[in-house]
């Protein structure tokens, strides 16, 4: 049996344990009064807040140690890490680690897995709850071995003192029991020089099971007497259902039921080709629907959108008398086209409803956050209602899977049976949530002797609710159920502001009041936008100055900012950047290479990163071809280097695509890019090669490194297109047909 | 009426009933035979996450109907190159280059990889690169996706 499939059952198993037989629980605590005992005992064992260690940390009687995460592995391996973190604060070998994740039974809510938070801000508290379960340990041991606490020494889960003599187990110390302690956050943490695991390149466990077809995926997941679904979405934004003939795949065998509610449709059938087939060949007649503005005018749709706030997100001097006044004037429109998350396995999830609670399986990023919608959408008592994380394809934000999961809880309540539902590749490429169109204006002058004088932008992007919103769950809205409908587009302000210093800086995000597609965030939202438009535009500043694009950078630095210029000299020495402006003489092939800089301080707070791109530059096809990049990477204190490594690579190579190819098409009633031939990704032949250097503190937090380099590609790019050709490219993606447009114009 | 159709599986013949004979065989290998290598990605033959080898060529498994398959199809799949304990050298290689992000879509790496690599012994980067360029992956696992194939090949 697949380990992921155990660890699910062993989940279910316990809390049954727990539940049922609470006199097992609580018969012990470390440094509870008696009075917190009893506290413990007279609410459910398995405690998820946030602000206590048993819903972090679990010792068992046998000495394995249970590390319950909110934060879930997305594709990036990131339960390794957090494993290494905790094994390290407790002083335990790796392999006395079990992780579970994403369960609203079992594990905390620590917010929605995204934004790169899962080490920096998870990871910390997963740590606080390790180091104050050691630090509680080392209490009890010190009493039971008559010693000082600070005279005893953990080695592999075992504490004795320094001076030797007997030695106690976390086992016989704590083993099956809690812990009954609130986080204490001035427990002391580890020495980072004394870390063991922390900074090393674990390999991570899933991976031979996934190379081998043992891991179960959400996709995979099965539960008995299981049913499965297909859902027929209607064919326009917007369209009514007005008819439904359950005739027409009345001979298809195995169908169980047409679940029609409102708009929604769906086909329930005992086996899961029956479900395609039924929902492919059911006929139904919708309502004419166009709802979506024409994609060749989007531009003019998105400027003209009426704005429901101005956010200022940076205001020094007067930027509109600088501009008025004397001075090389400056001023550019950059645009990101709407993209579609395109998991490779498309959205999947299972429900059940049996004696009034309901139980959903899905890859949800927030099962916490789901758990509250669907309690919302079925107007059940939250507590009635049990999300569990289930991995599933690679997931980059918001995309269907929580879609999927109200989807079979609505079919599992209209069957009384557990329902599965995935979805077909157009319902991915059609119906996931999408990243908004994003419009940025800027403006800058210079003065004669080429110092920037002012800076000003204007970002159009649609408005969103506070941190921690969520998108509201389709299948609720297409039957009328009740579902939050505000937007939630991500951190899209997030780079904005700028991390150079200019006299005079203003930047603003005019919040959009709708956007034409259902936003979500797609990795690094907002962010990826917003330094593309900056970043390309600080080189077009430093192409007007006559400036070595990296020095100019560097000139326009906070002095206070040492990270910062050690990530650009160091990269200047990693890509052997040559000092001169762009872009450079002589390049008169029809092949024109050329190098570009880009620098990012990830929302001007964490992670810095420098990058250097290389392209060649095909004039007569107007293909880009990107040929290497370069990237120096400070995420502070590096838990695993090569899982850092590894979301490099996918960042960089993700981001080449969305930089290149990527732009949803769609009519007036709906997306028409509904697979790969319509919405191509990039593929072996065109990826970049990929040169890091990371730069490690351990001393340092840890920040994230999920998603901040993506923010860096496109502006590489467009860097290093001017460079080679002279063309500035400041509409994404760079399609040969906007080259080929460029340089005729040139 | 279910029919039962034999089909040869990672060297065992099995037999399952089907009602429709233009099911593709993705949804046999997963749901009558309960295998998790091949895997759904777009049904429509375009990412490769359903590749399997058939009578050692890589195929699409979720656009050949159980109907078009030969009475001696050999059918292999990513349990029947390896396992965890006795990988085939190519999962060795992509376990050793940790070459997988979420691997959903390194069951067909792997597939068309092996093939590839079974007619092709000595294989440039450009070579590898063009015999993968028809499977997708989102997370940009590429680069050592391409490492870990060269590293098979000179195993």
């Amino acid at each position: 049996m697949n380990e992921h499939v155990r660890k699910t059952e062993f989940s279910a198993s316990r809390r049954s344990v727990l539940l049922g037989g609470g006199a097992l629980v609580v018969s012990f605590s470390l440094g509870g009064s008696p009075d917190t005992v009893l506290a413990q005992d007279a609410r459910p064992a398995k405690s998820v807040a946030k602000d206590e260690v048993d819903a972090f940390l679990a010792v068992d009687s046998n000495g394995a140690i249970t590390v319950y995460s909110g934060k879930v592995d997305l594709g990036t391996g990131v339960p390794t890490a957090l494993a290494q973190i905790v094994a390290d604060e407790l002083d335990v070998p790796l392999t006395a680690i079990k992780m579970i994740t994403g369960d609203t039974a079992l594990t905390p809510d620590q917010g929605t897995t995204s934004g790169s938070f899962s080490i920096q801000n998870g990871g910390m508290q997963l740590r606080q709850a390790a180091a104050t379960a050691r630090n509680a340990l080392l209490i009890e041991a010190a009493k039971l071995l008559g010693a000082s606490k600070d005279g005893l020494i953990v080695i592999e889960g075992k504490v004795s003192a320094k001076s030797g003599g007997k030695s106690l187990t976390y086992a016989e110390l704590i083993g099956g029991r809690q812990f009954a302690l609130k986080l204490d956050a001035a427990a002391p943490t580890k020495n980072p020089a004394a870390f063991k695991l922390v900074g090393q390149s674990i390999t991570r466990p899933d991976i031979a099971e996934k190379t081998t077809g043992r891991f179960t995926y959400m996709q995979d997941f099965r539960v008995p007497g299981m049913l499965h679904g297909r859902i027929v979405h209607p064919p326009a934004f917007g369209a009514k259902l007005e008819s439904v003939n359950d005739e027409s795949i009345r001979t298809i065998p195995g169908i169980v039921k047409v679940v029609r509610d409102g708009d929604f449709l769906g086909v329930v059938a005992e086996s899961e080709w029956a479900a395609i087939k039924g929902a492919r060949q059911i006929k139904a007649s919708w309502s004419k629907a166009e709802t979506l503005p024409e994609q060749a005018k989007l531009w003019d749709y998105v400027r003209a959108t009426k704005v429901a706030k101005d956010e200022v997100t940076s205001n020094v001097g007067d930027t509109a008398a600088a501009l008025a006044g004397a001075g090389k004037k400056l001023s550019a429109t950059y645009d990101f086209a709407i993209h579609t998350h395109g998991s490779i396995g498309p959205s999947c999830a299972i429900a059940e409803f049996k004696d009034g609670v309901l139980t959903s399986w899905s890859a949800s990023q927030a099962t916490h956050a789901l758990r509250r919608q669907l309690a919302e959408m079925f107007a059940m008592p939250v507590d009635k209602i049990r999300c569990i994380y289930v991995e599933g394809s690679g997931c980059y934000g918001r995309n269907g899977h929580e879609d999927a999961a109200a989807e079979a809880a609505l079919m599992a309540q209209a069957v009384g049976k557990p329902v599965r539902v995935q979805w077909m590749r157009a319902d991915e490429h059609g119906w996931d949530p999408k990243g908004p169109p994003t419009l940025i204006d800027l403006r800058a002058s210079l003065d004669a002797a080429g110092n920037v004088t002012a800076w000003e932008s204007e970002f159009f992007m649609p408005q969103g609710g506070p941190p921690g919103s969520v998108v509201a769950l389709l299948p609720a809205a297409l039957a009328g159920m009740p579902t939050s409908q505000q937007m939630s587009p991500g951190g899209v302000t997030g780079n904005s502001a700028i991390p150079y210093k200019f006299p005079n800086v203003k930047t603003v995000c005019h919040r959009l009041e709708s956007t034409p597609f259902r936003p979500s965030w797609i990795r690094a939202p907002g962010r990826l936008q917003n330094v593309h438009a900056n970043e390309s535009f600080m080189d077009e500043l430093a192409a007007a100055a006559g400036a070595d694009p990296l020095e100019f950078r560097l000139k326009y630095f906070d002095p206070a900012e040492t990270r910062g210029r050690e990530i650009l000299d160091r990269l200047a020495a990693l890509a052997k950047w040559e000092k001169r402006p762009s872009p450079q003489r002589g390049n008169t092939g029809n092949i024109a290479r050329g190098r570009g800089i880009t620098y990012v301080k990830y929302e001007l707070v964490r992670t810095y990163i420098g990058a250097v791109a290389e392209v060649e530059v095909d004039r007569t096809s107007g293909d880009i071809k990107v040929m290497r990049f370069f990237i120096v990477h400070d995420c502070g204190q590096i838990i695993n280097p090569d899982g850092v490594k590894a979301q490099i690579e996918g960042n960089v190579i993700q981001t080449v695509s969305r930089t290149l190819l990527e732009e949803l098409a769609f009519d007036r009633s709906m997306v028409t890019s509904l697979d790969w031939a319509s919405y191509p990704i990039l593929t072996f032949p065109k990826i970049p090669e990929i040169v890091i250097e990371l730069i490690d503190r351990p001393t340092e937090k840890p920040w994230g490194a999920g998603e901040p380099t993506a923010s860096v590609v496109p502006s590489a790019i467009s860097n290093a297109v001017f460079d080679a050709t002279g063309v500035r490219m400041r509409s994404v993606p760079y399609t040969p047909d906007k080259v080929k447009t460029a340089l005729r114009g040139a | 009426m279910p029919v039962s159709q034999t089909l040869n599986v990672n060297g065992k013949t099995v037999a399952i009933n089907i009602d429709d004979a233009d099911m593709p065989l993705l949804y046999a290998l997963r749901n009558d035979l309960g295998l998790h290598g091949p895997r759904f990605g777009c049904g429509l033959g375009q990412c490769g996450a359903c590749t399997v080898h058939i009578d050692g060529a890589a195929v699409r498994s979720c656009v050949m109907p159980l109907s078009a398959l030969g009475d001696k199809a050999k059918i292999v799949t990513l349990e029947g190159l390896g396992t965890p304990e006795r990988p085939h050298p190519v999962q060795k290689a992509f376990i050793d280059a940790q070459a997988a992000q979420c691997g959903y879509c390194i069951n067909g790496m792997i597939m068309q990889s092996a093939a590839f690599l079974t007619a092709h012994k000595n294989p440039s980067e450009a070579d590898i690169k063009n015999a993968l360029a028809n499977n997708l992956c989102r997370c940009g696992t590429h680069a050592r996706i391409v490492r870990a194939v060269k590293n098979a090949a000179s195993a």
